[in-house]
């Protein structure tokens, strides 16, 4: 194998474990019984983050220095848009919540 | 073994839904009829609708979308001459098959006219107008097609079997909820949306790709054509809005089918996540389909002023702010569900904001027109029209951002009078000119000037009488979507409306007539240049219609109107050295096929045939399995052939055709107006 290939099947690797276990920790939380209450959905909220994250940096390949400016700039404004519409939902409902009650 | 199919699902209960069954089903057969009439099948099968040839995708869109304007079409006058006669009686029509009807015209308006239209117009164009030979993935292309087609189908079948959704184009729950809409309706409309949506979304991400990877050499973002532009903007919003909607089409078809809660008030349901979700999708929606028509009409503007359109940079930042603006505003559709003031005001304020760059658009081509030698072609003709209208709509739109205003109008007439304003002109008006400007590059013969402007007065004045008085009658305090009603003070209104809409079905008549005119005469109108109005932009490079390939070789661009420049710099027509092999992507029958599965899928849905079900969900995994494992997807398209191709095509043209381009000052010698395209 060259040089590259391995490294490159490192990187795979390496994001594959983090993927497992941040797909593990939520289900072990919930499963388990380990919190209760709000701390549950915040662990399964930075969880669901990361896990985009090592997704977007190990398999995709994404970093700083390779990707075309362009890709970075689509991206930036992709999570603006994600921000928007979740940060927004959750405003928004949580602000009507007392209509439910 | 048919789930809860039976013939009591015919449509035995009125009088005018049988008529409205007989119709469609009589409409397809004299389709086959005809079809086989013309021995036409085969052609039709290898040339058309196995094809994943971008320009016939277009055309195969833009066919889809003018059928279902009649449909959609037909039910508005329905409503029409409802509401003109329903004073204190029943009027003809029964309120359950009202409802229906109001619910299928604003879906299919939406979804199968205002989507097809602009999909098929930006199919056909923009790979032209970027220098490429087709899409970044052209199967994935057909399939979109094949799914709102699809989607359109399952809509169409639920008038013969079955009965269509009774709530409403938007479907809010609990009314749509299996408890207080046990029947097929909602079903038949949820399938089709989330169909369909499937065809949008890959839309969507086959044309992000197409532009940002497939432009011809010296195209930089900012010498893109308008149009490109607005349809980058809108791939980009159909990517991220779509979706929101296939899920909250996927949600609410899991509390119907499965007895999930996500928008019952039990076991922690929540209706209002409903309206949240669908308008996240709904309101980016709006822009989706008026941004390609502000494209076309950049386009149009520019070309029949005979100038280089005024503020190109503005009209990008323009289209890319409202595009991004257009995700911050969706709560201004339901300010009156009782969010706090707080939240009310941000959107509100938000809402306004958006009017600031359509505002700029609107200066841009009133100042491309400006001293400019303007030809009322009916394109240009549709243009004006729209921006004088357009803008009465956005009076009134920035008037409904207003939440205290918007609680005295909200469901009222006023409101459905807004937002026709804003998608007839801005949207429907816009692929009309389109349709006009480059119906030549798609056939080859130009359209008939005479009965384009007649259809353009008749559209223009019908949508004045018909929505109008709608204005008026929503500060009388008439709600939408009444079967019914008790005041008398209403009907002239409702009677000028009907004659509105009487007005417009001539309009859609002078349509239909100039299509027949022009394919008769169309020897007579025969566009040999491949460029009929001294056009500006690449499309208007190619034959008419464009070979397979578009262009022979990928043309090398300097300027942002790259066809005008080459034209005055007299490099427009001149053969090339020598010809290449070109690699073209081969017709598969996978997508037809794709979408007659996914039809299955739905309709089996609908009716609860879980066997039908199953067997069209593996048969389409192994369609796919089958076009994943197909590596000879492409042919070789020799030199020698697309070398006769060409230059039968130069043969033809003589130099008395082509344009005269001596008052034109080339872009590098103009003094001061230069505006040099910059990378990005």
């Amino acid at each position: 194998m060259t040089p590259t290939a391995e490294r490159s099947l490192t990187t795979y690797l390496v994001g594959f474990v983090l993927a497992v276990v941040l797909t593990a920790i939520p289900f072990a939380v919930v499963w388990g019984g380990l919190l209760t209450g709000p701390a549950v959905y915040a662990v399964i909220a930075v969880a669901a983050v990361l896990q985009v994250m090592v997704h977007l940096v190990f398999f995709l390949h994404l970093n700083f220095k390779s990707t075309p400016a362009e890709n970075l700039f689509f991206l930036a404004f992709a999570a603006v848009l994600i921000i928007i519409m979740v940060g927004g939902s959750l405003w928004i409902m949580n602000d009507l919540h007392h209509r439910m009650m | 073994m048919l789930g809860r199919l039976t013939v009591e699902a015919l449509p035995f209960y009125s009088w005018v839904a049988m008529g409205g069954a007989f119709v469609t089903v009589a409409g397809g057969v004299a389709v086959f009829l005809l079809i086989t009439y013309l021995r036409a099948w085969k052609v039709l099968w290898t040339d058309w609708l196995t094809s994943v040839d971008h320009k016939k995708i277009g055309i195969m869109y833009v066919i889809l979308a003018l059928v279902m304007l009649v449909r959609g079409f037909v039910d508005a006058l329905m409503m029409r001459a409802q509401q003109a006669i329903a004073l204190n009686s029943e009027g003809y029509l029964p309120p359950e098959h009202f409802e229906q009807i109001f619910s299928s015209h604003g879906t299919i308006m939406i979804f199968f006219v205002a989507m097809p239209f602009l999909t098929g117009l930006i199919n056909i164009i923009v790979p032209q107008q970027i220098g490429a030979r087709d899409v970044a993935f052209p199967f994935l292309n057909s399939v979109s097609l094949w799914m709102t087609a699809t989607g359109a189908a399952l809509v169409l079948v639920s008038l013969v079997i079955g009965k269509f959704s009774q709530a409403g184009w938007t479907g809010y729950p609990p009314y749509s909820g299996i408890e207080y809409s046990p029947g097929v309706g909602v079903d038949y409309w949820l399938w089709a949306l989330i169909v369909s949506g499937v065809g949008s979304t890959l839309s969507g991400i086959n044309f992000i790709v197409t532009i940002v990877k497939n432009r011809c050499p010296g195209m930089t973002f900012m010498r893109m054509p308008m149009f490109t532009w607005t349809t980058l903007c809108i791939s980009i919003l159909i990517a991220f809005a779509f979706p929101a909607l296939t899920v909250v089409a996927a949600q609410l078809t899991l509390d119907r089918t499965l007895g999930f809660h996500f928008f019952t008030n039990g076991d922690g349901g929540n209706m209002m996540m409903y309206a949240n979700l669908l308008w996240i999708w709904g309101h980016p929606e709006v822009y989706i389909l008026i941004l390609p028509a502000f494209g076309i009409f950049s386009e149009v503007v520019a070309t029949f002023s005979r100038k280089r359109l005024f503020g190109y940079p503005s009209l990008v930042y323009a289209t890319a702010c409202i595009a991004l603006l257009s995700f911050t505003v969706w709560l201004h559709h339901f300010f009156t569900m009782g969010s706090s003031a707080n939240v009310n005001a941000v959107f509100g304020i938000a809402t306004m904001i958006i009017a600031v760059p359509t505002g700029v658009k609107i200066f841009d081509w009133l100042f491309t027109m400006f001293r400019g030698r303007i030809e009322f072609h009916p394109s240009m003709v549709f243009t004006i029209g729209f921006m004088v209208t357009f803008v009465i709509g956005g009076v009134t739109g920035v008037l409904l951002a207003l939440p205290p205003a918007d609680y005295l109008m909200h469901n009222s007439t006023f409101l459905v009078a807004h937002f026709h304003n804003m998608l007839i002109p801005g949207a429907l008006f816009g692929y009309f000119a389109g349709l006009n400007y480059w119906f030549p590059k798609a056939f080859g013969f130009k359209l008939d000037r005479k009965w384009g402007i007649r259809s353009f007065w008749f559209w223009l004045i019908g949508f004045y009488l018909a929505f109008m008085p709608l204005y008026v009658l929503g500060f009388m305090g008439m709600s939408r979507r009444m079967e019914h009603y008790a005041d008398p003070n209403w009907q002239p209104y409702l009677v000028v409306a009907a004659l509105g809409a009487i007005c417009v079905l001539i309009g859609i008549a002078c349509i239909a007539i100039q299509l027949v005119v022009s394919a008769r005469n169309w020897g007579s109108s025969r566009d040999i240049t491949g460029d009929p109005w001294n056009g500006r932009t690449l499309e208007w490079a190619t034959s008419s219609p464009p070979a397979p390939y578009n262009f022979a070789i990928i043309p090398d661009v300097s300027d942002i109107d790259a066809f005008h420049e080459m034209k005055i710099r007299g490099t427009a027509y001149a053969p090339p050295v020598r010809y290449q092999d070109i690699v073209m992507p081969k017709s598969t029958p996978l997508g037809p096929i794709l979408g007659a599965l996914a039809f299955g899928l739905g309709f089996a849905f609908v009716w609860y045939i879980w066997w039908l079900v199953a067997l069209c969900f593996v048969l389409s995994l192994v369609c796919v399995g089958i076009r994943a494992c197909d590596d000879n997807s492409e042919f070789v398209l020799p030199a020698a052939e697309v070398a006769k191709i060409e230059s039968a095509r130069l043969a033809q043209i003589s130099p008395a055709d082509l344009h005269d381009m001596r008052d034109f000052v080339p872009l590098g010698e103009a003094s001061g107006e230069a505006l040099p395209g910059r990378g990005m």
